[in-house]
């Protein structure tokens, strides 16, 4: 039995496991204890639950339990990792380097530290979505402290060449950072054979609870540590103050011993189901898939419908939930900067659907959704004054449009 | 966001989708917008020889409230005279579909959409263009 709108925005954030929620459940009301209170069973209940839960963590991406900090969600994370080297690091250098296909969390911090005396490269990408390792190398300089680029995109699913990155940034002694919210729990990411000195990822995009996520700090070859962001008791080995999140901590811990146990199963049937969406609505006329296809997580597709208008889109597959690359209920009127990164002209921007699978959806949703998006796109090039032109042959760049 | 009822019932049920020929004498095509900026609407209107709009037809890209506002301005240009459909404000068409203030833009195209394609018929027929204020933008 279907029931709508069918949820297939799995990037944006993922329903809770039920497993998860049980899991957390006493945490709210009997076993409600501080983690920090040393003096009695309230508190050492609560700290072996954290502890317990580092453990599932550092199980699934390959660390100790003691290179966990745990923090509010993948942005704090993030905010963490890069301010926290920047000031850690500043008498070794000023300069990071991270991509324009970041997410915002890594590139607003970017443009922060700008304003405090840093430097920042932002590399580009070719029309798949991957940096250019050699590009990458050569903008490796004296002062460079920071690598930032990302596991997983969060709008195309495009995977960076992690261990090749990681390769070049300790050949140059630089310490490696990846933001790997859209990996951790989907794809096998382990720090060690990836070579990665600080990630960052959170619960509520692996089937975990909102408002928690952690930041994976290597503790040795080398021994990195970052300057604390959130001043106070001394929390985290000093890297995050503030009284442990136990319940969104055990949720994490569970979430990801579930992914430890089902990501290779959930991979292969998602990327199956995810290939068979695709190929179907690429049955579609003028209809583009966005990103690498060999580079990508299981999960994720990213389609342009030429000559309709994402949101117009969006209205039109009102039985499912997706998002758009349109962002024209934003007062500019730009589409996704990832798309535009890429190399794609905003009117195909403008076009695109953002389709997330998740470990509950089921091939009836699938095929619901392809007929559904199949009949939006008939309806609305039907309307469409773009469509007419391209089947009359008109060369839409040879119209002088008002630009508004 | 939330679409008003009345935009909901234009995008499921657009008015006068289609095209006329725009080659002939009495009927003016006017096309607005740009592709990039995710709105493009071209509304034609057919005219009769007492100045009255017969007929009216569209074909927008863009969001649910883009369709609306050109849909609206169809139906509202059938049987009114040039002259009159001049006077068309985008602001009626903000307040019958009650676009929220992201969405003007929509009504401001829509109203431009309108006297271009007046001014297409005109000077087809001889008579000097209008003055299109410049978009609002």
């Amino acid at each position: 039995m279907l029931t709508f709108p069918i949820y297939l925005d799995n990037n944006a954030t993922t329903p809770m496991d039920p497993r998860v929620l049980e899991a957390m459940m006493p945490y709210f009301t009997s076993k409600f204890g501080n983690a920090a209170s040393r003096n009695h069973a309230f508190g050492w209940h609560a700290e072996e639950a954290v502890d317990y839960a580092r453990e599932q963590i550092a199980s699934l991406i390959n660390c100790s339990p003691k290179e966990i900090i745990f923090t509010s969600g993948a942005t704090e994370s993030d905010n963490l990792a890069i301010k926290g080297v920047f000031e850690m690091y500043a008498s070794k250098g000023n300069h990071i380097i991270t991509a324009t296909t970041e997410h915002k969390a890594v590139l607003d911090t970017c443009k922060h530290i700008e304003k405090i005396g840093g430097k920042v490269t932002y590399l580009p990408v070719n029309a798949e979505g991957l940096i250019d390792l050699k590009q990458l190398e050569e903008a490796i300089t004296d002062k460079t402290i920071l690598i930032s680029i990302m596991y997983g995109n969060n709008e195309v699913g495009v995977i960076q060449p992690i261990k090749e990155i990681s390769a070049i940034a300790k050949k140059h002694g630089v310490l490696f950072f990846t933001d790997a919210t859209q990996a951790v729990g989907k794809i096998p990411v382990d720090v060690e054979a990836d070579g990665i000195d600080l990630l960052a990822f959170s619960g509520h995009k692996m089937y975990g609870p909102k408002g928690i996520g952690a930041l994976y700090v290597r503790r040795k070859n080398p021994r990195v540590k970052v300057t604390a962001q959130m001043d106070g008791g001394g929390h985290e080995r000093g890297m995050r103050s503030g009284t442990l999140n136990v319940t969104g901590i055990v949720g994490l811990g569970k979430a990801c011993e579930l992914a430890k146990q089902e990501m290779a199963a959930d991979a292969a049937r998602l990327s199956a189901m995810r290939d068979r969406l695709e190929k179907e609505l690429l049955t579609i006329e003028e209809s583009y898939v966005n990103g690498s296809v060999e580079h990508r997580l299981p999960h994720v597709s990213n389609i342009s419908f030429k000559y309709v208008e994402g949101e117009g889109l969006m209205m039109g597959v009102k039985d499912i939930a997706v998002s758009s690359g349109s962002a024209c209920t934003s007062a500019s009127l730009e589409p996704s900067y990832v798309l535009k990164a890429l190399g794609l002209s905003d009117d195909l921007a403008h076009s695109s659907l953002r389709f997330g699978l998740s470990r509950f959806t089921t091939e009836e949703e699938v095929d619901y959704a392809i007929g559904h998006v199949k009949e939006a796109v008939a309806k609305l090039r039907e309307m469409s004054p773009l469509w007419e032109m391209f089947k009359e042959g008109i060369d839409l760049n040879s119209i002088e449009w008002a630009e508004h | 966001m939330a679409y008003s009822d009345k935009v909901i019932d234009h995008y499921n049920n657009p008015r006068n989708v289609g095209t006329l020929d725009k080659a002939k004498n009495n009927v003016g095509t006017g096309l607005v917008g740009a592709p990039e900026c995710g709105d493009v609407m071209r509304l034609q209107i057919e005219v009769d020889e007492n100045q009255i709009i017969t007929d009216a037809k569209f074909k927008t890209f863009g969001c649910g409230s883009a369709i609306a506002s050109s849909s609206l301005a169809t139906e509202w240009l059938k049987g009114k005279s040039v002259d009159e459909a001049l006077s068309i404000d985008n602001m009626d068409i903000v307040e019958e579909l009650a676009l929220p203030p992201v969405k003007i833009h929509c009504s401001v195209l829509a109203e431009d959409a309108i006297k271009s394609a007046i001014n297409d018929y005109r000077v087809k027929n001889g008579l000097p263009a209008l003055e299109m204020p410049k978009s609002h933008h």
